[in-house]
Parts: structure tokens; sequence; C-alpha cells
């Protein structure tokens, strides 16, 4: 479903940084893979760069079927609008809108009929288990019901792909553990990929596979 | 320690500003704006003023006293009985004439003096000029001033051709007066030659006395009084000054108080950029709390960084404030385009001391505009400041009592009399209703905003929710616009009030088909009877009325009043003026009528049917006000009585206008072309339709008022620049949030629209307010500010189609500022933003 070949992506044009050099990868659908990596490895800029945010310098991104670095702007947006789901670290739910209105941002985005949308949200929220906090506001969240709702958010149109960026960052062992088996369990209720950068080792356990990201590209690990 | 502490100051402060460089430019650029226009106006209106100053000062010369008559003069007796007087050193007869210049429209004052009497009282006017002296002495000369000759292009040798009646003479320019003799526009001449040459004859306008040593001029005033006629002054110089200038006080005032309008409005733009920086930065102020800063610190860094803005803004005022006087003066004159000052072209003084007021005013403005955010920051727990969503919480404080206690006191005050014949408490209310409502405005689009649709459109409905979680900010965002953009619509009502109701009296005062002069300006331009009958007769005229004006002094403090001879309208007992309120009959037993316009009748305090002495022919003589009327025309006021009572008590029969009824089948033109032949095609002859009359007099409003509409739209790109720098911080502060949207899938342009409605609902929650507001004030300015400045009432006009306009055209600037801050804000990488804590 997610093919990368050859990605190459530096920074800087006179002293130039490599962040992403000759990455390739296969992700095919249902499969949970991690990618991990010390700061400043390029984790977030290769998921960006695989959600059409960020350009490759040379490389391929095929997502179903469709090479993603051939599209503009445009183009781009829409199918991270229809296809994909981000999860960040910091939650970054929005703070003026509700729980509720957070979580189906994206089904008014696509344009959902409105009664469906309230039904798939109310659905997602009771999965995610905040239906009782949907007309609440983020800033009386905790950080592992923030992270849940953010998964929400991030699952609730059925993306195909899933990018999660340090989900567990923010949160304690126990709240990590929870959201970790939650995003596992929905992304497999959803048969999306999920491709989850992480620092924790305990977090990449619970992936299909783990690859390592250095100056020398992407290196699969065993588990 | 000390120093550790300014090098946090900077840090903080200094970090701010360099990082967002545009908010602190337009917060700058807001007071010095103000200031700028402060000190302009008030450095033109104080050069001019002082100027007319100089000008009465340098025709009196060296007198203690003025012995002043109106436009009629008084009998040259009086010089003989005052000149043989013990108590009196020297006098100086003169006349005094306003002169029309053919072919100009626009006089020159002829002073005729007696030369050897004014080299006593006025010697510096023709200091060091002995064959000047002598020079005047012929019946052909006359003497010009240095400015004179600069404005018409005249040197010596030259003629001066003046209107006298209907015919223009002669005079040759013998010599220019001495330089420093006065900087009016003046011609001096023989006081005997001027009685005969305009027809004084055995008639003076003024007396310039110096007094005796030993003789004071209050025990000298005493002494002279009954020798005084009536309608005849006698005052010091300093006090002809005043009289003089307070012929545009009330001008200069308004001028004055739409510059601290100015001002007002870069105030709340001080107070919105730093409430909003203040919000922004409050986990950063709350950091610093945690580290020990105390509140007292805390509240004094913030009201510190509001004193540099004010500092800096201020002190660009004063630079631009002295470069705008400077153009201003030479471009306008003193008088701004008003026509107060015609004569007089004032040098600017700059004077330091009123540079240094209008430079604390700028900082005591930004101060104050940056001390209530201060306070609610300094009060602020840091625990709550720390957490993300706190930004609303913060102006929660902000109830809505204390504006409406300042909208209430507004209204209260708008209902009190005038101080000193200025509406000040009138203007002191209009500022209360403008803080009020910024001060109800968090509260009122709290209200408003909270009612707002979710939309489906997503951009729409994000906008929404954005506001609806955010109205106190909206609120406090809105105050520079709104105060800007109510004061703007106050005044376009009130022009526009005006200039309808001044179409409308045009109307009224105008009922003929011709008008025809002996001269628009000057007093040397008139109809003989034998001319008047040579205009009735004209073939094509069905009839024609005459009209004499001159000028009586009520009071010694003021301008003298214009005094209309009329004739009455046909088969009505009064003149065709547009009263107000009715009129009264006269019975034929009773004393005389008089119709008194509103200034005549505030300026005696009389109502209709009261008595009142008019000074006509140095004899005082008791009319009953028959009626009030409304004039725009004379802004000292205007006393009509009828025509033939005028000449049987002056036995003057001469008129200064005619207005001509035609024949159904006469064309205005042809009866103008006989009109003219029938004088010889004289120059001084000024013959207009009314509809003429009527453009030449509203484009003479439009001219007047085009200086209050330059301070009205630099008061409105104040406001601009408030929702401009409030777009733009909230946009940047935002970046976050665009970056989220943009993982999730929101286009660049769907963020653009998201913050386009935004900018339309807050520009159009703006415009609505400031609408109202406007309106309220606007009634303020007609009824009050108006009424008490000028004594001019009005009706009340809404130019909607102007409103309308102004009103879609700031919504519309909203909604574009808001697209252009978001494309601002997501220029670079924005998904980043997400990468930093919220």
């Amino acid at each position: 479903m997610l093919t990368i070949k050859g990605l190459t992506k530096a920074y800087g044009d006179v002293r130039a940084r490599q962040v992403l050099q000759d990455v390739s990868l296969d992700v095919g659908r249902g499969e949970f893979v991690a990618i991990m990596g010390e700061s400043g490895s390029g984790k977030s800029t290769l998921l960006n760069v695989i959600a059409g945010l960020d350009t490759p310098d040379s490389g391929e991104i095929v997502f179903d079927g469709t090479d993603v670095t051939t599209l503009d702007d445009t183009a781009r947006t829409l199918l991270r609008r229809d296809r994909m789901g981000f999860v960040f670290q910091a939650f970054h739910l929005l703070p003026h809108l509700t729980i509720a209105q957070n979580v189906r941002l994206p089904l008014d985005l696509i344009g959902v009929e409105p009664a469906d949308a309230t039904r798939r949200t109310r659905a997602m929220l009771e999965a995610v288990g905040l239906a009782a906090l949907a007309s609440d506001y983020p800033r009386t969240l905790s950080g592992g019901e923030a992270q849940r709702a953010a998964i929400a958010r991030a699952l609730v149109h059925a993306p195909a792909l899933l990018l999660a960026d340090e989900p567990t960052g923010n949160l304690d062992a126990e709240s990590a553990s929870q959201v970790l088996s939650l995003l596992r369990f929905q992304v497999r209720q959803h048969t999306s990929a999920c491709v989850l950068v992480t620092h924790s080792s305990a977090a990449a356990r619970t992936a299909d596979r783990v690859y390592v990201l250095s100056a020398r590209g992407l290196t699969m690990q065993a588990l | 320690m000390f120093s550790g502490r300014w090098a946090l100051l900077k840090a903080v402060s200094g970090g701010t500003w360099r990082d967002h460089p545009g908010r602190l430019v337009l917060a700058v650029l807001g007071i010095a704006l103000g200031v700028a226009l402060g000190v302009a106006v008030h450095l033109i209106n104080a050069s001019a003023v002082s100027e007319f100053d100089l000008a009465v000062r340098s025709l009196a010369g060296e007198a203690d006293l003025v012995i002043r008559g109106p436009r009629s003069g008084f009998s040259e007796a009086l010089y003989a009985r005052i000149a043989r007087r013990p108590e009196v050193r020297a006098a100086s007869p003169a006349v005094e004439i306003e002169v029309q210049l053919p072919g100009r429209s626009e006089t020159i004052k002829i002073l005729g003096l007696d030369p050897f009497r004014a080299a006593q009282v006025q010697p510096h006017l023709l200091a060091g000029s002995r064959e000047a002296v002598f020079e005047l002495l012929k019946p052909d000369a006359v003497l010009i001033s240095r400015a004179a000759a600069d404005h018409l292009g005249l040197k010596a040798g030259d003629l001066l051709r003046m209107q006298i009646g209907v015919d223009t003479i002669a005079f040759r320019i013998a010599a220019l007066l001495p330089a420093g003799a006065t900087r009016q526009r003046l011609a001096v001449m023989d006081v005997a030659n001027a009685q005969w040459r305009f027809g004084w004859l055995g008639q003076l306008h003024r007396i310039d006395v110096k007094l005796a040593p030993g003789t004071t001029t209050a025990a000298f005033q005493k002494a002279i009084e009954r020798e005084i006629p009536p309608g005849v002054l006698i005052a010091a110089p300093q006090a002809e000054a005043e009289r003089g200038a307070s012929l545009s006080r009330a001008y200069r005032t308004n001028l004055d108080m739409l510059a601290l309008v100015t001002l007002f409005t870069g105030a709340f733009l001080v107070f919105s950029t730093q409430f909003l920086a203040i919000t922004r930065r409050r986990a950063q102020l709350a950091l610093l709390r945690v580290l020990g800063l105390t509140r007292a610190r805390l509240f004094r860094w913030i009201v510190l960084e509001g004193a540099v803005i004010g500092v800096c803004g201020s002190a660009l005022g004063v630079v631009i404030g002295c470069a705008l006087a400077q153009f201003g003066v030479e471009r306008l004159g003193g008088d701004l385009g008003a026509g107060y000052f015609g004569t007089v072209t004032p040098g600017l003084s700059f004077d330091s001391g009123v540079l240094f007021i209008f430079f604390v005013l700028g900082v005591a403005f930004a101060i104050t505009g940056a001390a209530l955010p201060a306070l609610g920051a300094a009060r602020r727990a840091p625990a709550l400041a720390l957490k993300a969503g706190d930004e609303e919480a913060v102006l929660q404080r902000l109830t809505g009592w204390p504006g409406l206690l300042f909208i209430a006191s507004g209204l209260a005050l708008s209902q009190a009399p005038a101080t000193d014949g200025l509406p000040l408490w009138g203007y002191l209310s209009i500022a209360f209703l403008l803080t009020g409502a910024i001060l109800v405005m968090p509260r009122l689009a709290e209200f408003v905003l909270s009612r707002l649709p979710l939309l489906r459109y997503p951009p729409a409905a994000l906008a929404s929710a954005q506001l609806q979680a955010t109205p106190r900010q909206v609120g406090v965002s809105l105050a520079a616009i709104l105060a800007s953009f109510s004061l703007m619509v106050s005044m376009l009502v009130m022009v526009g009030s005006f200039r309808d109701s001044l179409a409308t009296w045009l109307d009224g005062m105008l009922p003929a088909d011709l008008y025809v002069r002996a001269g628009s300006l000057g007093v040397t331009g008139y109809f003989t009877p034998r001319e008047q009958t040579l205009i009735k007769n004209i073939a094509g005229v069905r009839d024609a009325t005459f009209i004499r004006t001159q000028n009586v002094f009520l009071r010694s403090d003021r301008p003298p009043v214009a005094l209309l001879a009329r004739p009455l309208a046909p088969g009505k007992s009064h003149p065709a003026l547009p009263f107000e309120g009715a009129t009264r009959l006269v019975t034929s037993r009773g004393p005389p009528p008089a119709w008194l316009s509103e200034v005549a009748a505030d300026l005696l305090g009389v109502t209709t049917g009261a008595l009142i002495e008019i000074p006509i022919a140095n004899t005082k003589h008791t009319f009953i006000v028959a009626g009030i009327w409304r004039d725009y025309a004379r802004q000292n006021g205007a006393i009509a009585i009828e025509r033939t009572r005028y000449v049987a008590l002056t036995g003057d029969e001469r008129a200064n206008e005619a207005a001509v009824y035609l024949d159904p089948s006469a064309a205005t033109d042809e009866v103008s072309t006989r009109l003219r032949a029938a004088f010889g095609n004289a120059e001084g002859l000024e013959i207009a339709s009314t509809r003429e009359l009527k453009r030449s007099s509203l484009a003479i409003f439009d001219r007047t008022f085009a200086v209050t509409y330059v301070l009205e739209i630099a008061a409105v790109v104040i406001g601009l620049f408030g929702v401009s720098a409030s777009f733009s911080a909230q946009a940047l502060a935002r970046r976050r949030e665009f970056g989220v949207l943009r993982h999730i899938g929101m286009t660049r342009r769907e963020i653009a629209a998201m913050l386009g409605c935004e900018g339309l609902v807050v520009g159009g929650l703006g415009v609505l307010v400031g609408l109202a507001l406007g309106w309220v004030i606007s009634l303020i300015l007609i009824h009050v500010i108006n009424r008490q400045s000028f004594h001019w009432s009005m009706d009340m006009y809404l130019p909607w189609q102007a409103l309308a306009l102004l009103a879609a055209a700031l919504v519309i600037a909203a909604g574009v500022t808001a697209v252009l801050s978001a494309r601002r804000a997501m220029t670079g990488d924005v998904t980043r933003a997400v990468r930093e804590d919220w």
C-alpha cells in the first residue's frame, strides 16, 4: 500500500544537512510499523514527506498506486485529508473546539453528511472511551485523554494510513500503554496501516516490524 | 543586580519586539499620528492667532486704547473731543475699510491715517520714510505693505485698482511700507483722502489713543464713557485682538478636539496591541513570576513597555507634526482653509512648551493604554497562566458594568451646558461614550458571537467556533477600529446633516432667479438709488428687492453682528427668512420688529418676544424680537430689520445686493447680459443665478470641512492599523493551529478562507456597533457640540449611501487583512509549528 524507494532529503543550501539518505520502505494494508532513531535522525521528516507535507530531494513515495511526489500541494492535501490520519506527541487538539468537534473535523472537511458525521463521531468517541467528555474542551483533559481524542480524530474517517509521531512521548507509562493498545486495536479494526515514530522501545515492541533510521538509511531491527 | 534586571527586561520585551517588529511599529505609528495631528493643528492655530494678534498690535502701535466703531463708522467730531482731553497725549484718527479688488475674489484693508498723528501713535508704520509721508498727502497715492505687494505682485510705481460702488478707481503705489511695519496685507492712505474717495466724509472707524503719563486706561475709559456714542467700543489693543480671535475660537477648539480624538484612538490601539501581546505572552510572563518576579515589578515592566512605545511615538509625532504644520500653513493658510484669517500670512513659531505638552500627552495615553493589560497580567495566578487556553480566561475579569457606567455618565454629560462658550462637556461626553462602548465590547462580543450559527462549510464552521471560543479577545481587538469608525460615522452624519440643512437653507434664502451684487466682499461696493431703479427697469425683470448689509457691535468681547436691512416678503409681515419656530405679529404701536439669527439670539440670550436695543447710526433703538431664523452665512450673528425702517433711521438708501425676479418668459442669461450692459460692463458687478450661488456655497462648505475629513481619515487609518495588528498577531499566534489543520488535510486556501470569515464577522461586528455608537455621537455633535460651538441648529440627515459604502469597505478591509495575515503566518514551513509546545 505504501512503497518508499531511495528517498533522500537534506536541509540548507550552503552547509546542507543530510536528513534522509536512501530510505526505502514497504508497508502493507493492516501492517503496524515502528521507526526508531536518535533525535534529529529524520523520523519526523520522514513522516512529513510520506504525508506530502514536505517534499523529498529524490526518491519515490507510492501510496495506493499514486506517486505522492508528483502531486501538487492541493492534491497532496486532499490525499492526506481523505486517506491519512495523524497523531502527534503533543496531541494538538484545537483548543477552541470541543472534543466532539475536534474528532469530527476530518469528516466535515471530507464533506460527510452531518447526520452521518455525528453518528460516526459518537461511535469513535465511544470506542476510545471519551463519549462522556464529548462537549468538554481540550484544556480540561488529562494527557492520556487528550491523546485518545487525538487518535479518535486521526481514525474517524477510516484512513488507509495512520502516521503517529511519538504518540506516547508526553504520557506516563500506564497512559502510554493504554494509548498504544488503543492505537493498535483501532488500526486493526479499521484495517489501516500505521507508521509509528517513537523513541520508546516498549512502544516499538507493539509493532509488527521495527526499523531504525540513521545516517545510513533505514535498517530493520529484530523484535 | 540592577543591570541584571534591565538585561532580563531587554531580553523579554526586546525579544518580543524583535520577533514582531511590525506590531511595535504599528503601535508607535498609532501614537505618532495622534501626536502629529495634535501638534500640527495646535501649532497652526496658535501661529494664526498670534499673527492676528500681531496684526492688531501693529495697527494700534503704541496706543493704550482703541475706540472702534461699526462698519458705518462714527462722527469725526468725537476725535476732536477726544484729542483735546488733557489725559490724551496723542490720538490718531483712522478710516478702516475692506475694499474689494476688481477681478479678484479678495479684499485689501485700507487704513486711512493722518500721517502726522500716526507718527506719534503708530510711528513704526511710516518709520524713516519722510518722503512717503508727504507722498501720502497726494490724492492718488497709497502705500502698501510688503505682504500686500508680494501677494498682489505689485511694486512701487504700479497702480492699485479698487472698487467703489460698481466702479473701479486706481491709486498709485507711492512706496512700500517699511519692512517691519506690519505683516498684514494692507494699504495706507491719508485719512481725508480715504474719507473722500470711499464716501465716508465726516466719518471715522477708529481712533488710536495714547494716554498721558499718569493716566490709567480704566480711569480714562470711565471719564469718556458718556462721550462714546452707542455702538462704538473702547478697548485695549489686546481686547481688540481677543475679539478678533474669538471669531475662530470654536473652529480652532473643534480642530484641537479632533486631533485629540485621533490621539485617543491611538491610545486604544496601544491598549489592544498590548492586551493581545500580553495575552500571547502569558506563559512567558507567568514563568517569570514562577522564577520570582514580583507582581509589582511585572506591572511596572509592562507599563514601561507602553511608555517606550509612547516615547518613540510621541517623539516621531512631534517631528511629523512640525513638518505637517509647516506644510499646512504654506498650502492652506493659518485657518486651514476655513477663511477666518484671510489677510494674515502666519509664520510658524515652534513653541517648545506646546511640543512638550503633546509629547507628554502621547506618552501618557500610551501608558494608560498599557496599564490596564498590565494590571490583568500581574494579577493572574502564574499556575493558571501557564496552561494553554488561558487567554480567554484572562479576559473573564472584564465585566460590562464599568462600561455601562461610562455610557450612562456620557449620556448625562451630553446634557450639560457650554463652559465659557465651548462644548467641553459635550466632548467629554463623547470620550465617555467611546470608553464605555469599548469596555462593554468584550461582553457584547460574547453575547453576539455565542449566537453565531455553525455553518456546514468547514472553514466557516471553524471560524465560527474560533470566534465563539474567544469572544472577549475579539472585543478587545476591536477597540481601535470601534473608536475610529464610530467617530468617522458620527462626523459623516454630522457633516451630511449640515450639508443637507445648508442646501435646504439656501433654497429658503435664495428665492429669486438672479442675485446681483456690487462686490461680494468688502464694504465699498453698493448700488445707489438710481442704480437700484436701473435694475428694476431692465427688460425681463419682473421685480427686484434690495438688501443693505452693515454691522453693529452688540457685545464688547465679540466681533460685530451683521445688520441686514431687508424688505418684507410679499404679503407677509416678516422678511423671507428660514425661521425656526413661529414668528410674532407686531403691532404698529409697539417697538419695530427685528428678526435675529440663532447666533445673535444666543449671544444676546433672548427669545422671540424680547425687547433689544440695537445701535444704529450712533443711536440706540429699541426693537422687539419677532422671530429667530437659521443663518449659516454669518458666524457672528445677524439681525434683520425692515429696510424702510433702516433708511428712515440712517438716511442710507444704498444697497449691497439685489434679488432679481424675472418675467416667466425671460432668459437668465439674456437678463444678465442686459444688466451688465446697463452698468457699462463694470468689473465690480457680480451676477449669479440661484443655482450658481448654491453650487459655490456648497463648494465653500466642502472646502471648509476638508481638514476635518483629513483628520477623520487619519483616525480610521489608525483604527485599521489596530485591526491589522490584531489579526496578524492572532494569525502568528495560531501558526501551530494552522499546522495541525494542514496535517489533517486543510488546504492553504481553506485556512485563508477560515481567517477571512473570521475577519468578516469581526469587521461586521465592529461596523454594526460602530454605526450605532456613531449615530449616538452624531446626535451629540449636531445638537450639543455644534449648537454650543457655532449656535447653529440643523436637521438630522443620514447619508445612507456613504455609510453603507464605508461600512462595506471596512468589513471587506477586515476580511482582506485577515486573509493577508493568514498568508503571512503560513509563509515558511507552517507544519513545523506543530512541533513546538502549545
